[in-house]
Parts: structure tokens; C-alpha cells; sequence
């Protein structure tokens, strides 16, 4: 396995890690409070609806020039990853509330609850908001494995990294039965945010036509150079507000 | 017609998210980037610098 899949493989495993927890806790709170059937049948229909975005969005990414594909994925993953970088500094700056599963567990059931009582046959809520759930946090990782599976002209490498992070995200959740509270999640979205960036300078870059000296080595040095430049914004932050790390922080 | 600026607004919001400036300089740097590489010149230190800067303005924007 070259650095460039290996690369790839960590930054989609981590990124579908992330959004897997998060609608672990999602289907968890509504499949507890609500009706487990409703629930993971709005799971299986969001698996489907996002199976479909993939095969419609795989082959006409595949079909485009390499130069044109390395710029479109390169945007797209500068602008994901820039998202992902922006919030997780400010998280790690302490200026943004770090996400807690357990937070979010606790604010989904109380919704839960509160939503119209379910009868016995279909519970429109529990289907929705697993359905909703799997399909917000899945589209973004669908695209990041479509991205970086195009690109790297191995689709299959990303999905199986994909499918890795989902496999034990659902183990480990069937296991502790509770929402992955542990899980370091702020600092794997920061890590993807340096990972997305990271790749959407190299691949946006050499799309427009420019060549990296060094070729793909150029990578092992852009993807230090980002992370030391975000934990540098860290600091940067913190000082001009002057407030104390945040739980969870990666710096 | 609703769905349609319903569906409209969520890919905005998805493709685009919190700061719209990210997206606009992204776009922008890349076009720099493909100028400078097209004049024959080395463009390798567009994005990187771009970037920095992006983020580090979008930081600002958010904190101020």
C-alpha cells in the first residue's frame, strides 16, 4: 500500500468513524425511547438512499478527466475540510462546546419522549429521525469516499475503509449498548479536517496544471505543514481570548 | 416549487456550510493557481498559503 492509500484509507475510516457515532447515537436515543423495528428500518432506507447517490455519482466522476477530477475533488475537498478544520480549532481553542454523545443521547431521547406517542403499527417519528440521522451524517462521508476513491482511481480501497469504520462503530455500540461517550471524537475531526485540507491542496493544485516538487512526497510535507498550522491557530486563539483548553481539546 | 428551494437551500448548506468566503477563496486561489501554472511559472505555493489565510480570516470572522 502506497502513502497516498494509506493516506486515503485513514482519512475516510476516521471521517465515517466520526459520522458513524454520531448517528449511533441518533438511532441508539430513538430506537431505545420509540420502536427499534421503525428505527432501523429508517436506517436501511438511508443505506439505500445513499447506495443510490453513489452508484449515480461514482461512474460520472470516473468518466471525467483527470485534470478536471483532480480540481473538482480538490475543491470539494478543500471546502469540506476547511469546515471541518474551522470548527475543530475553534472547538480546540475552547470558543466552540465540544461535542458530547452522551449531551446528545440525553437531548435526542428527551425529544423522543416528548414527540407523539408511538401506536403499535408505524412510528413515522422513529423512522424519520433514524432515516434523517444516518442520511445527513452518511452523505458527507459518501462523498468523501467518492472524492478520494475517484481520485486515487480505487473506489474499493474507500469503501472498504468506509465500511471497516461502520462495522466498528455498530460492534462497539451492540457491545456497550449506550452511546460511545469515549470515543475521541473532536480530535479525529480535527485530524480529518488536516487530512481533507491536506488533500484538496495537493489534488486541487495539480489539477489546474502545477506540478509539486517532489511529486506525491510533496504530501509529506503538506500534511504537517496543515496540522502545525492549525494547532498554531490553536494557540493564536487562545491567547487572543485567553480561555482555558476545552474537554476533549487536541491540542 | 417549494421542495425545490427546499432542496435547493440543503445542498447550499451541505456543499457550502457556515462561511460562504471558504468556498468563494477556494474557488478563486484555484483559478490564481491554474493562471499562474498556465504563464509557465512554479504555482505549487498558491494553495497552501491561500488556505492558511482562509482559515485563519474565517476564524477570525467567527470569534469577532
Amino acid at each position: 500500500m502506497s502513502g497516498t492509500e494509506l493516506g486515503l484509507a485513514i482519512s475516510v475510516f476516521l471521517a465515517c468513524a466520526v459520522e458513524a457515532v454520531e448517528a449511533l447515537t441518533i438511532v441508539l436515543a430513538v430506537g431505545i425511547t420509540r420502536s427499534w423495528r421503525w428505527a432501523l428500518i429508517g436506517v436501511a432506507a438511508a443505506a439505500a438512499a445513499l447506495a443510490v447517490i453513489v452508484a449515480a455519482l461514482g461512474p460520472a466522476l470516473t468518466a471525467l478527466p483527470i485534470n478536471a477530477l483532480r480540481v473538482v475533488v480538490g475543491a470539494l475537498l478543500l471546502v469540506f475540510g476547511l469546515q471541518w478544520l474551522r470548527k475543530a480549532v475553534l472547538r480546540a481553542a475552547g470558543l466552540k462546546a465540544v461535542r458530547d454523545e452522551a449531551q446528545a443521547f440525553a437531548a435526542e431521547t428527551d425529544a423522543a419522549r416528548a414527540a407523539a406517542g408511538a401506536g403499535a403499527g408505524f412510528d413515522g417519528y422513529a423512522f424519520t429521525i433514524a432515516f434523517k440521522g444516518v442520511l445527513l451524517e452518511g452523505l458527507e462521508v459518501a462523498f468523501i469516499v467518492l472524492t478520494f476513491g475517484a481520485n486515487q482511481h480505487d473506489i474499493g480501497l474507500a469503501a472498504l475503509a468506509a465500511a471497516v469504520a461502520v462495522a466498528v462503530v455498530i460492534a462497539t455500540g451492540v457491545a456497550v449498548r449506550a452511546p460511545l461517550a469515549r470515543v475521541p471524537e473532536n480530535a479525529m475531526k480535527f485530524c480529518v479536517g488536516v487530512m481533507l485540507t491536506s488533500f484538496g491542496i495537493f489534488w486541487g493544485t495539480e489539477g489546474t496544471g502545477a506540478s509539486w516538487p517532489g511529486g506525491d512526497a510533496a504530501l509529506l510535507v503538506i500534511i504537517p505543514g496543515v496540522l502545525v498550522a492549525s494547532l498554531g491557530l490553536v494557540q493564536w486563539l487562545r491567547r487572543q481570548h485567553a480561555v482555558a483548553p476545552a474537554v476533549g481539546s487536541t491540542a | 416549487m417549494s421542495w425545490l428551494v427546499h432542496a435547493a437551500h440543503a445542498v447550499w448548506e451541505f456543499v457550502v456550510g457556515d462561511d460562504p468566503a471558504i468556498a468563494l477563496g477556494v474557488v478563486v486561489a484555484l483559478g490564481v493557481t491554474a493562471l499562474i501554472a498556465s504563464a509557465g511559472a512554479a504555482a505549487w505555493w498558491v494553495m497552501p498559503l491561500a488556505v492558511l489565510a482562509l482559515l485563519g480570516l474565517s476564524l477570525r470572522r467567527a470569534t469577532r
